[in-house]
């Protein structure tokens, strides 16, 4: 099957009209050395129902989330999404068009784009939200090369309880700049205040903070949102948009910039990908925002309408001069997320982030009756902690779960060597407490 | 007036989306985080019922052209049908309902369809190994030109040099100087081409890489790509690939095999996948074997028959994504190249061939091509005859969507004044090409008889032309209670 509708007696009449003998003369300027008509290490094409056996087959090797317990979160969080979510954005007027360069005939795709920009503006608590970047780690790394421009200082100060993925990252998108990382240590599971007051110098271009932060622990993000701008650099804030329904957003504690995965926000986990970079900054620093942005404006009748502006920002106007290189971003998962989002209301957000807390505590107080588990921090938490195994590893553990249904939280070993006893647990609204009470019952015999 | 904003349809204490209730003992947030960590309200989002919704943005979706709703031919942007069938399999549980932290042994499936993918793309492009970590093109240069600095630093110098034809999209530079290189710009010849003296002049011993597109901007290959090539690589200088427009290469030329170092292709372009209305979309980027072992990690490995992530890697640039990549756009383009096979995808090119040089033979009447020589999948018009009465390419963009039509790029490639460019692709039947052919041919008969009728267009969409120097100097990012049209 190749979607292509032209018939072979079209094709040679079309030939015809362009007045070639045959498909070769068209191609005349391809060198003949460099002529490969065929592609004998593709397999032949296949009717849709053998593509659709062989996509099951391959599917059928995975053990879907909807298939076991999972406990799994460290950045990648799966949340119920409501069925309209689908009934909506699975239509093809959102689906099928390229970004919105034609504003007049793109109206739904830019409006769509105002309504996201606005939503995030408020989840977050910031001036300005782009239409989105390709995900929270690349969010992050956009977020340092901005603070290194804007404030032309050469030091990034990241905590270390910032997700690894983000840090590596940064490290790789900063190759080449004349920039220095420094790496700030925690102390009982939290970004260390005293060591980053030490490390504030006057040649510091950001402070980056996650919060609640990779342990699951919440920052003291105020106290570091001051210190960073003591002695004039940005405050960097990257956050879980479910969380915001109880804790205070980025803006509330200073933040310059604040930067999120946004995938939970109605997207499937995919294993990780498509995902949503959600970025928002201060007006101050708008003009050097990366990525789409949509605005409000008329049109020749005074209506209103919407369009992409402030392009002299961008690629394909300022060419090396850009903010960014970025061009196709995550607009279907901004699509989303809005819909997710308005169908939620802030009511709807409140309660969700409440369940996710409830679940959480009532799994580590369980948890923590198995003899061998201990919390590892004593700090506040929201849907995530990090629990000590008295004698065990990690990954035997999870081995052991995995034959009783469950996904087991992270083993942090991989990340942190001297936390090889201990995982990171995610607890969201999916969890039903039967399933909290099966999880514990199966780790009291193993 | 236009429409409405979710915002304006607002009614305190409506719901769209009910919650489970609780099977937990209650869990007051004060009792169990700090105070000063507590919100003290939610954000102010609408406050609609669920069919509100689903009116609100079934209404917005009308707004759009759409590829499955208009002939939608932007040039170097590649806007094929998206296969449902791509859609059906993206959204198999057992692909999309996947932590990216799950231990291999329970994701043996989805491993072994990017594996699989990986061989796939080796072997449509002829390059020695794939890393399909990038989610987009850009990031894909980006990716890319991060592999030219670490292959420098291997040599042990500092080359900060990337050549780049003026014909080239406006990502190539930007993702160079993202990466610390120097741009240097290389003038086109008068066939629209790379100018080898012009290419010669410029070949530095500061020279890092080549950036080009093949074929280029203006839909024509590089007939000397080999030489190109040769070039370069006497002075130990890297060509990189921009494969945005590999829908007219599959199965008839393959750039490892011309010399090509570095390569990234767009999934959501030449693969099928949906554009989204910008993304997700996936940069896959292909490099000569001896460059493997800079490409991002992790990447899948294969031993006896069980796949696994491998994190190390001896001189890798290290990560661009926080997971994988775009796995969900992976598993449509593994579905779209399995669908087409061997011949489909051959089919596939030489069909988006044959289309883009009828719809230009056509045309040729009406709207000249700067370069005249047959183009490959796509063609650049010039439409600075039309000057004369006042009409301008874009004037002309905006009267097709009246004609049903989504515009062709415009004003792109630079080097073309009054540029159109035009990319039908293969899903496109001759039936809508001649419609396309016609609506064009008679604008530009409007054009001398009627100017005013093409200047104020389009006429026929939700909105007429908008003040975009308004939009850009009173930003208006976010709406706000104060700007509500409805209850003001």
């Amino acid at each position: 099957m190749d979607y292509a509708p032209n018939t072979p007696q079209q094709l040679q009449e079309m030939l015809r009209i362009i007045g070639v003998g045959s498909f070769d003369e068209l191609i005349k300027s391809v060198p003949e050395a460099l002529h490969r008509r065929a592609l004998p290490d593709v397999p032949s094409g296949l009717a849709e129902a053998q593509v659709i056996e062989l996509c099951e087959e391959l599917a059928a090797r995975n053990r879907s989330l909807q298939e076991t317990v999972s406990f799994l979160g460290a950045g990648s969080y799966a949340h119920l999404i409501p069925t309209v979510v689908d009934a909506i954005a699975s239509r093809g007027e959102w689906l099928t068009p390229y970004t919105p360069y034609q504003a007049e005939a793109s109206q739904g795709t830019l409006q769509a784009i105002y309504e996201f920009q606005t939503m995030i503006c408020e989840l977050l608590q910031m001036d300005v939200a782009n239409a989105s970047l390709y995900d929270g780690a690349s969010g992050v790394g956009e977020a340092a090369v901005l603070a290194l421009r804007a404030t032309e200082r050469p030091r990034i100060l990241v905590s270390e309880a910032v997700h690894p993925h983000a840090r590596e990252v940064i490290a790789t998108y900063l190759q080449g700049a004349q920039a220095v990382i420094q790496q700030l240590p925690t102390v009982n599971g939290v970004t260390d205040l005293e060591a980053l007051g030490k490390a504030m110098r006057d040649d510091v271009a950001c402070v980056i903070l996650q919060q609640p932060n990779v342990f699951g622990c919440l920052e003291p993000m105020a106290q570091a949102g001051q210190l960073a701008h003591r002695s004039g650099g940005l405050f960097v804030a990257s956050v879980y948009p479910i969380s915001l329904g109880l804790l205070q957003p980025p803006g509330a504690y200073g933040a310059d910039i604040a930067v999120a995965e946004g995938r939970c926000l109605g997207s499937p986990p995919a294993l990780g990908g498509p995902a949503l970079g959600l970025f928002a900054t201060t007006s101050a620093l708008l003009r050097r925002m990366p990525g789409r942005l949509a605005g409000c404006t008329v049109d020749q009748a005074g209506r209103r309408g919407f369009t992409l502006t402030l392009q002299t920002r961008e690629q394909h106007i300022r060419r090396e001069r850009a903010t960014s290189n970025i061009c196709t971003n995550e607009g279907w998962l901004a699509l989303r997320a809005t819909i997710f989002m308005a169908l939620l209301g802030p009511q709807g957000l409140k309660e969700l982030a409440t369940l996710n807390l409830e679940k959480a505590h009532y799994a580590r107080e369980r948890l923590c009756t198995v003899p061998w588990i201990a919390p590892m921090f004593d700090q506040p938490f929201f849907n995530e902690f990090t629990l000590r195994y008295e004698g065990r590893k990690a990954e035997a553990v999870n081995k052991k779960l995995a034959a009783a249904g469950f996904a087991g939280g992270h083993p942090l070993g991989e990340w942190y060597p001297n936390m090889a006893q201990s995982s990171l647990w995610c607890v969201t609204e999916r969890i039903s407490k039967s399933s909290i009470d099966r999880l514990v019952d199966t780790l009291k015999k193993i | 007036m236009s429409a409405q904003l979710i915002f304006e349809k607002s009614v305190s204490g409506r719901r769209g989306y009910l919650l489970p209730p609780s099977d937990v003992p209650p869990c007051p947030p004060a009792d169990v985080l700090p105070t000063d960590a507590l919100r003290p309200s939610p954000p102010p989002w609408p406050e609609v019922a669920e069919f509100d919704v689903i009116r609100h943005y079934t209404r917005l979706s009308q707004l759009n052209f759409s590829v499955d709703t208009n002939f939608y031919p932007l040039g170097s942007c590649t806007m094929k049908y998206n296969p449902r069938l791509n859609e059906r399999v993206a959204a198999m549980p057992g692909f999309a309902w996947l932590h990216p932290l799950q231990p291999a042994a329970q994701t043996q499936g989805i491993l072994e369809l990017l594996y699989e993918l990986e061989r796939l793309l080796c072997a449509i492009t002829g390059m020695g190994a794939f890393t399909l970590q990038p989610a987009a093109g850009a990031q894909g240069e980006l990716t890319g030109l991060k592999i030219i600095a670490a292959y420098q630093r291997r040599k042990r110098r500092t080359r900060s040099t990337i050549l780049i034809p003026d014909s080239a999209h406006g990502t190539n530079p930007a993702s160079a100087a993202l990466s610390g290189f120097t741009v240097v710009q290389l003038r086109s010849g008068p066939d629209g081409l790379i100018d080898l003296g012009e290419l010669k002049s410029k070949l530095t011993k500061d020279v890092a890489a080549l950036m080009l597109t093949n074929p280029n901007t203006l839909g024509l290959f590089e007939r000397d790509i080999q030489t190109i090539a040769a070039l370069l690589h006497e002075r130990d200088a890297l060509v990189y690939m921009d494969g945005a427009n590999m829908n007219a290469l599959m199965g008839i030329a393959k750039p490892g095999e011309m010399g090509v170092d570095i390569l990234q292709l767009n999934l959501h372009k030449t693969f099928s996948t949906p554009h989204g209305g910008g993304g997700p979309g996936a940069g896959p980027v292909g490099v000569a074997k001896a460059l493997e072992d800079f490409l991002p990690v992790p990447r899948v490995r294969k031993s006896g028959a069980k796949f696994a992530w491998e994190s190390t890697g001896r001189s890798t640039i290290g990560r661009v994504h926080g997971f994988y990549g775009n796995v969900g756009v992976l598993v449509r383009a593994y579905t779209y190249i399995r669908t087409l096979g061997r011949e489909g995808l051959m089919r596939a090119s030489e069909t988006a061939i044959i289309n883009a040089n009828y719809l230009k033979v056509k045309l040729q009447e009406t709207f000249p091509v700067k370069y005249d020589s047959s183009c490959m999948h796509e063609f650049v018009v010039t439409l600075k005859a039309l000057k004369a009465n006042g009409v301008t390419a874009m004037d002309v963009a905006k009267r097709l969507l009246d004609y049903g039509f989504y515009a062709p790029t415009v004003y792109f490639p630079l080097i073309v004044e009054e540029a159109l460019m035009i990319e039908p692709t293969e899903t496109e039947s001759r039936e809508t090409l001649d419609q396309f052919a016609q609506a064009l041919i008679s604008i530009a008969h409007e054009a001398k008889t009627n100017p005013e009728l093409v200047r104020r267009a389009p006429q026929r969409m939700a909105v007429d032309r908008l003040d975009e120097v308004k939009a850009a100097r009173e930003p208006n990012l976010r709406w706000t209670p104060a700007n509500d049209l409805v209850h003001a």
